[in-house]
């Protein structure tokens, strides 16, 4: 059975996406990348180094198997962030963006109203507009109503790997849109993602959680392993739960 | 002439194209856009382009990212 994630005119069919940041290597990334089963996986856009040295990093994703989401990331201005993404579409040519604009550098916490207005900028430009947001329902919907294709609250700040610190707001976030939603920043190990997963989100979107862990490989196998099992048990439906024991074995025919 | 790339000055020589600064500066296509005053260029258009005294280019490529 197919449990096809949807986004824009893009079907996935894993609900793991994973960033490319912070690995040791280039090789270590293409192994984290095979572990994790990720199909979509963002990048950021940087000035090339004219002296020619250094290796691209699209020398070690193949991008027949992998769907690069460029992202707007250190964009702290409506305008840089839009000029990143225009880059980003000329260079990969796809019209897929992971658009931030940050606000503070402190906390990496999005600037909401330059989002807002750059996202109906891009969506108007033809791009598929993926927002990293904060866990704020009326947020979401509005980055929904300019045509966004997803929306991508964190779960907590970028890196800090504590959690998903209120999984209320996203239940609320569930309830409020009816684009995908992607928990994205924040998740620090795999029963975080698991959470994520639960709650009935459509994916989650990590990077340091991987790439920081001290066998990136293998956390990326458990990423891959939580999301699915978090997944599986959302679609299965928990429990309720209940104070009180209730016995799993017959009560009946006792000796 | 006097141009800035990357945030660099740089020098070079007058009517050159787009097409023409990224084979001096060895850089590859694949994957890359450039900017010319804060507009992005096409490829298709790199050959034709050319560059004026003064004009700042950005040429990106991707990175490691989340």
């Amino acid at each position: 059975m197919s449990d096809i994630l949807k986004i824009g005119d893009f079907e996935f069919s894993s609900r793991l996406m994973v960033g490319t940041g912070k690995y040791a290597s280039n090789a270590e990334t293409e192994a984290a990348l095979e572990a994790s089963g990720a199909e979509v996986v963002t990048v950021a856009v940087r000035r090339i180094n004219i002296s020619g040295e250094g290796e691209s990093l699209l020398d070690h994703i193949d991008t027949k198997k992998y769907k690069l989401l460029p992202n707007t990331a250190a964009c702290f201005t409506e305008e840089e962030a839009l000029r990143t993404a225009r880059l980003a579409r000329e260079a990969l040519d796809t019209p897929l963006v992971k658009l931030e604009v940050i606000g503070d550098e402190k906390t990496l916490f999005p600037d909401n109203e330059a989002t807002l207005s750059a996202a109906k900028i891009l969506v108007k430009e033809g791009f598929t507009v993926l927002p990293y947001t904060t866990d704020d329902p009326i947020m979401a919907k509005k980055l929904e109503d300019v045509g966004c294709a997803a929306v991508m609250p964190l779960a907590a700040p970028i890196g800090s790997g504590l959690g998903i610190r209120n999984p209320y707001n996203i239940r609320i976030i569930l309830e409020t849109v009816k684009i995908p939603v992607i928990v994205d920043a924040g998740v620090g190990t795999a029963s975080d993602a698991a959470i994520a997963m639960e709650l009935g989100c459509d994916g989650v979107l990590m990077n340091t959680g991987i790439a920081g862990a001290k066998e990136p490989v293998k956390m990326a196998r458990a990423m891959k392993l939580a999301v699915l099992a978090g997944r599986l048990a959302f679609e299965a439906g928990r429990i309720e739960k209940k104070l009180y024991a209730t016995a799993s074995s017959p009560l009946s025919g006792l000796i | 002439m006097q141009i800035k790339i990357n945030g660099d000055k740089r020098q070079v020589r007058d009517r050159i194209s787009i097409s023409e600064l990224l084979e001096e500066l060895n850089i590859e296509r694949q994957g890359i856009a450039v900017e010319q005053n804060k507009v992005v260029i096409p490829k298709s258009e790199h050959n034709e382009k050319i560059i004026s005294e003064g004009d700042v280019i950005e040429i990106i490529q991707m990175v490691g990212g989340g």
